[in-house]
């Protein structure tokens, strides 16, 4: 299925502004951000170190609460300012999908089991979930190392295994930073058009933080950002 | 999925360590309970199986087995009179301490009076019970001696004609059964010299007074066997063991005894209050003190174990706290472990202790209700020592994760 970018909402993130710390030790690390990415689309989020990109992902992750703004995610608004108005836990359960630099893979669980505890923890049966996370590893190409533990995988396969567990909950957003930091060129270039893919097929929004200039042809649009906001836009054709 | 499991899967070598220690640490915390046990069953054992319904002590005294009781053994004959007594018999216990063999030989010495208790009621594992009045014995086998052996003991030697197996006194040692007076020979046994002395001072204080000089028979008496000297005390037991007849109610007879202001009477189960009250209390408050500060060790080498587990695991708690995971899977992963560890030690305790208990030099005695009981305790405290991994986990932030 080829989703074509549209206007159902994925995120939305409005005037959004982070503040740290207050006083004369007062940063702003996000000022005044309005981002919207719908179902579909891939973003690319880029800046030099320190310019809030991060701290914009992590807001939009419900992991690191907006000083100021609101954040719909799915048409629903979710933060309203610091306040939560739905359980940020379930609701990252079942709407968000994280992939960091590293691959974050819980050590001592399988690569098939690092996509299934993700399903499991949704309430998905253990069969229904070891079969959904078979799936996924497949579609990834990686099914074949389901049984490997994350120290026998490449830093690419891990990468691959990461995106499945993102997936795993069909998460209606994908937030990504920088998945490929630890990636050589090539399998850096596989993990970003992996993530096209899943934004395509699946119609999924995705945002990714990067540094890496080399894949940026496969994102529909990036935005750049600069001491804590949004200062330019492209959009690929 | 089980993912306290899969962690102690993954960190085996770990958690196998630990709980190999904790099932160690288990291991005496069950010992302990079962030397208690056994310190009961040792003391209360002999008392059990001589099988008294009264036991007359020395009056003002709480028996043999709490301080030294002294009767004149000619007592057996009157408390035979007392209406419902079907049966009295002298009780003569004492420990001793010999050299055999090159090696030192601590022996309870216990009295049979014989020739009505031939030591029908020791359970004899190879030989015989006592067949004469004199020189025979039958030894616990925890004593060493074997059957046919000859042991010194005074001046007379005693032969091993039987063993028994589990009769030892309250303090641990191996019983010896002698004829009450073999035992007392035993226990009353004094060099030559000093019978010779004793004769001589004897001698001395009779010539020091008028009698002495104007009765030259009663000078020839003094330095004579004391046995013959009618005015020195009879030989003396330490208790008087009484069987009634059927249907007597054991109370009427002490109560008629307790009318005699030279005893005092105790039924078996007073006897055996008596001693579990005395000398076997601080025992058993020692060893559960012991027990304690074990468990509480155990708890704090479960809970830093657990703690150090979790620390290790941080980052993958907040993983799971990022993508969802609701607190109660992150407990049970910490709880779970806590749990299984408490358990394998628990198991580890049990099997080891099978093997390593026998070999204690005390009796330990492992009762199906102390093991419950200990298996109760170790669940509460890998509760109690999860709580500090669970609060660790608890209070990380699920942007933890994100920090490199």
């Amino acid at each position: 299925m080829t989703t074509a970018i549209g206007t159902t909402p994925g995120v939305e993130a409005t005037r959004l502004t982070k503040v740290y710390g207050h006083g004369r030790t007062e940063v702003v690390a996000v000022k005044d951000v309005t981002l919207r990415v719908a179902r579909g689309e891939i973003v690319a989020l880029l800046g030099p170190s320190g310019a809030g990109k991060s701290t914009l992902l992590t807001a939009m992750a419900l992991i690191n609460p907006p000083t100021s703004g609101q954040i719909h995610i799915g048409g629903e608004l979710v933060m309203d300012g610091p306040r939560a108005l739905v359980d940020l836990r379930a609701f990252r359960r079942q709407h968000l999908g994280f992939v960091f630099q590293k691959a974050n893979l819980i050590p001592f669980l399988n690569a098939l089991e690092n996509v299934q505890v993700a399903l499991e923890i949704n309430d998905v049966l253990p069969g229904t979930a070891r079969e959904r996370a078979m799936e996924l590893l497949d579609y990834l190409g990686v099914g074949s190392r389901a049984d490997n533990l994350p120290d026998a995988l490449s830093g690419g396969e891990q990468q691959r295994v990461a995106v499945a567990r993102a997936l795993a909950n069909r998460p209606s957003l994908i937030l990504a930073d920088e998945p490929t930091a630890a990636l050589d060129s090539r399998r850096g270039r596989q993990v970003m058009e992996l993530f096209a893919q899943v934004a395509h097929d699946r119609g999924t929004a995705v945002i990714v933080v990067t540094h890496d200039a080399r894949a940026l042809d496969v994102f529909d649009r990036i935005e750049e950002m600069e001491d804590g906001q949004l200062k330019s836009r492209q959009r690929n054709s | 999925m089980n993912l306290a499991v899969r962690d102690v899967r993954h960190n085996a070598g770990r958690f196998v360590f630990t709980s190999v220690g904790i099932g160690l640490l288990l291991m005496i915390v069950m010992g302990m309970g079962g030397i208690y046990r056994g310190l009961i069953f040792e003391a209360t054992l002999l008392v059990d199986r001589v099988g008294a319904d009264l036991w007359v002590v020395q009056g003002n005294t709480r028996g043999p087995f709490s301080e030294v009781s002294r009767l004149p053994a000619n007592l057996e004959y009157r408390v035979r009179a007392v209406p419902g007594v079907l049966n009295a018999r002298r009780f003569v216990s004492h420990t001793i301490q010999r050299e055999h063999q090159g090696r030192p030989l601590r022996v309870v010495v216990q009295g049979l009076s014989w020739p009505e208790d031939k030591g029908d009621w020791v359970p004899i594992i190879a030989g015989r019970r006592l067949g004469q009045a004199h020189y025979e014995m039958i030894a616990d086998r925890s004593l060493g001696l074997s059957l046919g052996e000859k042991v010194r003991l005074g001046k007379d030697v005693y032969q091993v004609v039987g063993l028994t197996q589990g009769m030892v006194g309250s303090g641990g040692d191996g019983l010896a059964f002698l004829t009450v007076s073999d035992a007392m020979a035993v226990q009353f046994d004094v060099p030559g010299e000093a019978t010779r002395l004793e004769r001589a001072a004897r001698l001395a204080r009779l010539e020091n007074i008028d009698l002495g000089r104007v009765t030259p028979l009663l000078s020839e008496r003094v330095v004579g066997p004391a046995r013959e000297l009618p005015a020195l005390t009879p030989p003396q037991v330490s208790a008087i063991l009484l069987t009634l007849r059927d249907g007597t109610d054991p109370a009427r007879v002490a109560a008629t005894l307790s009318t005699w202001p030279d005893v005092t009477v105790y039924s078996t189960q007073q006897q055996k209050d008596l001693l579990l009250s005395g000398m076997v209390d601080k025992a058993r408050r020692q060893l559960g003190l012991f027990r304690t500060l074990l468990i509480i060790i155990s708890t704090i080498i479960i809970a830093l174990i657990i703690y150090t587990l979790t620390l290790d695991k941080i980052r993958d708690i907040a993983l799971l706290k990022l993508i969802g995971a609701r607190n109660r899977v992150i407990v049970g992963l910490i709880f779970q472990q806590a749990l299984l560890m408490g358990a394998v030690g628990y198991g580890l305790a049990w099997w080891l202790g099978g093997y390593a208990f026998p070999h204690f030099p005390r009796l330990v005695v492992i009762e199906p209700s102390d093991l419950i009981q200990l298996a109760f305790i170790v669940a509460g405290i890998s509760m109690l020592a999860s709580l500090l991994g669970i609060w660790k986990a608890l209070t990380v932030e699920a942007n933890t994760v994100l920090a490199t």
